[in-house]
């Protein structure tokens, strides 16, 4: 969530770039810097590098003996892993089910919101609420929602004549779909935003241009309005793609991972192997695994995209 | 100024806009009702939208069962340590890095994108070593330390994009009348950056307050947890929940970041437009 801002500058570059050139680089510099530089290196950096070096090691917790180097044995492990490829796969479709609809429906909702609407800011608000809300309520109040006796989709889906509705969340079939759902909810206000601040950037005089030129609706969106949010677009669904496959908490709450496995995701799973079994070296090179993975499919779709041209 | 759209159309976009209201709005109005309703309706199989007997018994059971109150102070204190830290360091460094280009700032705005992309779990093993080598596992502290390097990048973010919005004039006028570099920054461009500032600070509270893994990992016993944490002993062993006190709890536990994120959301989502528009 933090970096919505970040997708939306990234597409350009600041336009005063030259500012303080005349000015000398001096200890003043340092002395802003190194407040937050030294944290970081420590904290961030560190542990980072130190992680990765772990993915090497057969380290684990409460041991007295000494951590040993094991080169790439924790690498071939995994490879013969069947559960963890598994959590991957599980993974790989949670972060598409919930990218790709949220992607589609928050778009719709933007482009609703930067309409001249009367009940905009109503669905300005209620689109923050999933925002605001720590993940684990979330998960919480979407357990009370799917409960099978008291919540309240059962009883809709009762009330429909739609049958006696399930138990979704331990079904072993409704149980991906059901956090997917959430997934979809909670993530919702960081990709409106996002979109709808892509959006007010579009020129409006280009629309009115489109729309005296005898342009359909549909038109105007392929020739002005997407071109002009293409950037934001492909950032922010980038970005939540990331944020999905390393998500946690939500899914943690609503299901821990079952029934079956068949809702761990690898984080859920990397982090029962480190902490509930203690396996550090393991799990580290579990996250070694998700980032490489991770990095090559991002790359090639964003060169694929970037190079996609006008229709994307 | 917009377009003119025909009445079809219009009534279409409130069909859908309807949509989306039900959709978004439903849990959370189901998380009130469930809240505020008596043992005997939550057992009934044809649950209600309104309680019919509304009871703040769930309330006071929810206190009864987990160290609330404690919960809510833990994450309080972390939650404010770590916003005002962060702000303290983060604004001088963004400051260089929205004045100054070089690489530096190249760097460092590399680490705020790069940051985003790595599962916590490579980075919680290491900071878990290191925080046991430094004895603060189970401590407020050391969950601090991490919550204020974690809101680093959104912090920088932020507040970079606040600086550059500031007339870089103001300083060089006031640098022709003599003033030093730090000093300028704090009489000259710091009171500008206020409001920039609050912004931010509240971002990583809620941030803070919100954060659930962080916590589960590094705080062991219940008088140091916070209350994402708490929050989840309620869901007891598998399906077993107690709801209305669970319901009750969430509910609580969800105010304060709401309401300060009403008070900040236009500077949020209005920064974002702003900045957007400017560069």
């Amino acid at each position: 969530m933090t970096l919505v801002t970040a997708t939306v500058r990234s597409g350009r570059r600041a336009p005063r770039g030259g500012q303080g050139d005349g000015r000398r680089r001096d200890g003043a510099t340092w002395f802003l810097v190194l407040p937050a530089l030294i944290p970081i290196l420590i904290l961030s950096v560190g542990p980072l590098l130190y992680g990765i070096a772990l993915a090497f090691t057969d380290a684990q917790s409460g041991r007295t003996r000494s951590t040993q180097w094991v080169g790439l044995l924790n690498f071939q492990d995994l490879l013969h892993d069947t559960l963890f490829w598994e959590s991957f796969r599980i993974g790989l479709l949670w972060a598409v089910g919930v990218t790709v609809p949220q992607f589609v429906l928050a778009l719709g909702l933007a482009l609703l919101l930067d309409a001249n609407l009367r009940m905009r800011w109503l669905a300005r608000a209620l689109a923050i609420i999933p925002w605001a809300m720590p993940e684990v309520v979330v998960g919480i109040m979407w357990r009370l929602v799917y409960n099978p006796d008291a919540g309240i989709l059962n009883e809709t889906v009762r009330d429909l004549g739609l049958g006696d509705g399930r138990d979704w969340l331990t079904g072993l079939a409704t149980a991906l779909p059901a956090v997917i759902v959430v997934g979809i909810w909670a993530g919702m206000p960081q990709t409106t935003v996002a979109l709808l601040a892509g959006l007010q950037n579009t020129p409006h005089e280009l629309h009115e241009a489109a729309a005296l030129d005898g342009a359909g609706a549909w038109r105007r969106f392929r020739t002005v309005t997407w071109p002009a949010i293409r950037p934001v677009a492909l950032a922010i669904s980038a970005l939540n793609f990331i944020w999905n496959f390393n998500s946690f908490a939500l899914v943690y709450v609503l299901t821990s991972g079952g029934p079956g496995g068949r809702t761990r995701l690898p984080m859920l799973f990397a982090y029962e192997e480190a902490f509930r079994y203690g396996q550090f070296g393991y799990a580290a090179a579990m996250g070694c695994v998700m980032v490489a993975v991770i990095s090559v499919l991002l790359a090639v779709y964003l060169v694929g995209r970037l190079r996609g041209g006008e229709d994307g | 100024m917009s377009l003119r759209t025909s009445g079809t159309a219009r009534a279409g976009q409130y069909a859908a806009l309807l949509c989306y209201l039900v959709f978004l709005a439903f849990p959370f109005l189901w998380l009130i009702s469930t809240a505020f309703k008596p043992a005997r309706e939550l057992g009934s199989l044809h649950p209600t939208w309104i309680p019919e007997d509304p009871t703040l018994d769930n309330f006071r059971q929810a206190f009864d069962e987990q160290p609330l109150l404690r919960a809510a102070a833990n994450s309080l204190t972390a939650a404010l340590c770590a916003a005002l830290i962060a702000v303290v360091i983060a604004t001088p460094m963004a400051y260089v890095m929205a004045r100054h280009r070089g690489r530096l700032s190249t760097a460092a705005t590399g680490w705020v994108v790069v940051s985003q992309a790595f599962p916590f779990v490579l980075v919680i093993i290491p900071l878990f070593l290191v925080l046991k080598y430094l004895h603060l596992i189970n401590s407020l502290w050391g969950l601090i330390l991490v919550y204020v390097v974690w809101s680093l990048p959104f912090a920088l973010w932020m507040l970079a994009g606040y600086v550059r919005a500031v007339p870089p004039e103001l300083e060089e006028a006031a640098a022709v009348d003599g003033a030093g570099r730090v000093r300028i920054l704090v009489s000259v461009t710091a009171p500008l950056l206020a409001p920039g500032i609050v912004a931010t600070a509240l971002f990583a509270f809620i941030t803070a307050w919100n954060e659930f893994f962080f916590a589960l990992v590094l705080l062991k016993t219940p008088e140091k947890q916070t209350l994402p944490v708490v929050l989840t002993h309620f869901l007891g062993a598998e399906g077993v929940a107690d709801l209305g006190p669970l319901a009750a709890a969430a509910f609580l536990a969800t105010l304060p970041s709401l309401v300060l994120f009403a008070v900040i959301q236009k500077r949020i989502t209005g920064g974002l437009t702003a900045g957007a528009v400017k560069n």
